[in-house]
């Protein structure tokens, strides 16, 4: 056999995409949570110049993929790109590279870190083989959902449940206007009423509040599993709530051990499609045994999105 | 007390605006603005409040709202 040309070993985890036309890959770099540092972007940029043709595609989960590598150019790239410590990401039935919007650091809607939920999920998980098919991990710091957590194999989505501080409540009325839930309402003492049923914990009460009468008692997660998209899409359901940002990580692996297990022999299926066959009890009674504070009683399947094909 | 109208302003001029206008006044000094109901009276106290001022009152007045906060520290 002929001696390899490139370092095989690059090609383990993925990343490396067959283009059309001879000879030629698509580079897909890992970039959680879709941030990027000036210096890194401007490695990537030397990169693509010196091997590619001109430019890059952004992916639609964040990530810079470099177009137009000739196969022969891998250990050069991946060397030096390595120079300011950027990696190549992963394809094929694996954890995917996590998405996540920009979070609570600079953004005033983030109720979470979700960039930090992204790095570390992205440090302990990415490229874990999952035996079956793709695993895609997504964080949305708030409600508003801009990243579409649900239609992850698991999504998370930043919560709050709020608090009221009478005392300093000046009376203003702007958290009942806010709340677009109708959870709340001002009562005949000039007080807001909180109708917990109604609340989706988003958070906007404690935003709003010009006199942070209103407070964060619970943070955390809104966590959702089984969504994907594609021929055949699915919205993720609830399996827990307010679930801490340092249990995100464990969480994941868990729904992964009850995905490998559960999807023996079933092929190139994702976890969505595996909990309309095993039923949502089961992925629920999983998650209990290490999550029972976090975990919801109940659940739904994973809603099936009618793509109206074939006519 | 100096009332400023930011009625008719949108987000986030009217923010804007009312940051410049609170460069020009003392720490400690307090102020009215007036806010249209809706986006800028969801987003410009909270804003305010965020930059280190005190938020002293909110009160709807005939669809419009007076808004009264000290001005923080430099």
């Amino acid at each position: 056999m002929a001696e390899p040309k490139i370092d095989l070993k690059n090609l383990k985890a993925g990343g490396f995409i067959k283009e059309r036309g001879k000879d030629l890959f698509t580079i897909r770099l890992r970039v959680p949570g879709g941030r990027m540092s000036v210096d890194r972007l401007a490695k990537i940029t030397a990169v693509a110049q010196k091997y590619g043709k001109g430019f890059v595609h952004l992916s639609v989960r964040q990530s810079i993929e470099l177009i137009n590598i000739n196969f022969a150019h891998f250990d050069a790239v991946v060397a030096e790109l390595g120079e300011e410590q950027q990696k190549v990401a992963s394809c094929g039935a694996r954890v995917r590279v996590p998405t996540a919007c920009g979070g609570c650091e600079y953004n005033p809607n983030g109720l979470v870190d979700t960039q930090k939920s992204a790095l570390e999920v992205d440090e302990k998980l990415f490229g874990t083989v999952t035996g079956h098919h793709k695993f895609k991990v997504g964080f949305a710091g708030c409600p508003f959902d801009c990243p579409k957590s649900a239609t992850n194999d698991v999504g998370f989505q930043g919560a709050i449940w709020p608090t009221l501080d009478a005392d300093e409540c000046i009376s203003c009325g702007l958290c009942a206007k806010s709340c677009t839930e109708g959870a709340l309402t001002l009562g005949e003492d000039g007080k807001p009423v909180f109708d917990a049923a109604k609340c989706i914990y988003c958070g906007d009460c404690v935003k709003v509040c010009p006199t942070s009468a209103w407070k964060a008692e619970k943070r955390g997660y809104t966590v959702r599993v089984g969504g994907k998209w594609g021929r055949r899409p699915l919205v993720g359901t609830v399996y827990a709530t307010f679930l801490p940002e340092d249990r995100v990580a464990d969480f994941i692996a868990a729904v992964l051990d009850w995905y490998k297990d559960k999807a023996e022999g079933a092929g190139r299926v994702r976890v969505g499609d595996i909990i309309l066959r095993e039923g949502c009890q089961s992925l629920l009674d999983h998650l209990k045994q290490d999550f029972a504070d976090f975990v919801v009683e109940k659940t739904i399947p994973p809603q099936i999105i009618n793509t109206q094909l074939p006519l | 007390m100096a009332t400023i109208d930011l009625r008719g302003v949108t987000c986030p001029t009217n923010f804007v605006k009312a940051k410049l206008e609170l460069e020009e006044i003392e720490t400690g000094t307090t102020v009215e603005f007036l806010l249209d109901d809706g986006e800028p009276v969801k987003n410009v106290p909270r804003s305010l409040k965020a930059e280190g001022h005190k938020l002293l009152g909110l009160k709807e007045t005939d669809g419009y709202y007076v808004l009264t906060i000290e001005k923080g520290e430099d």
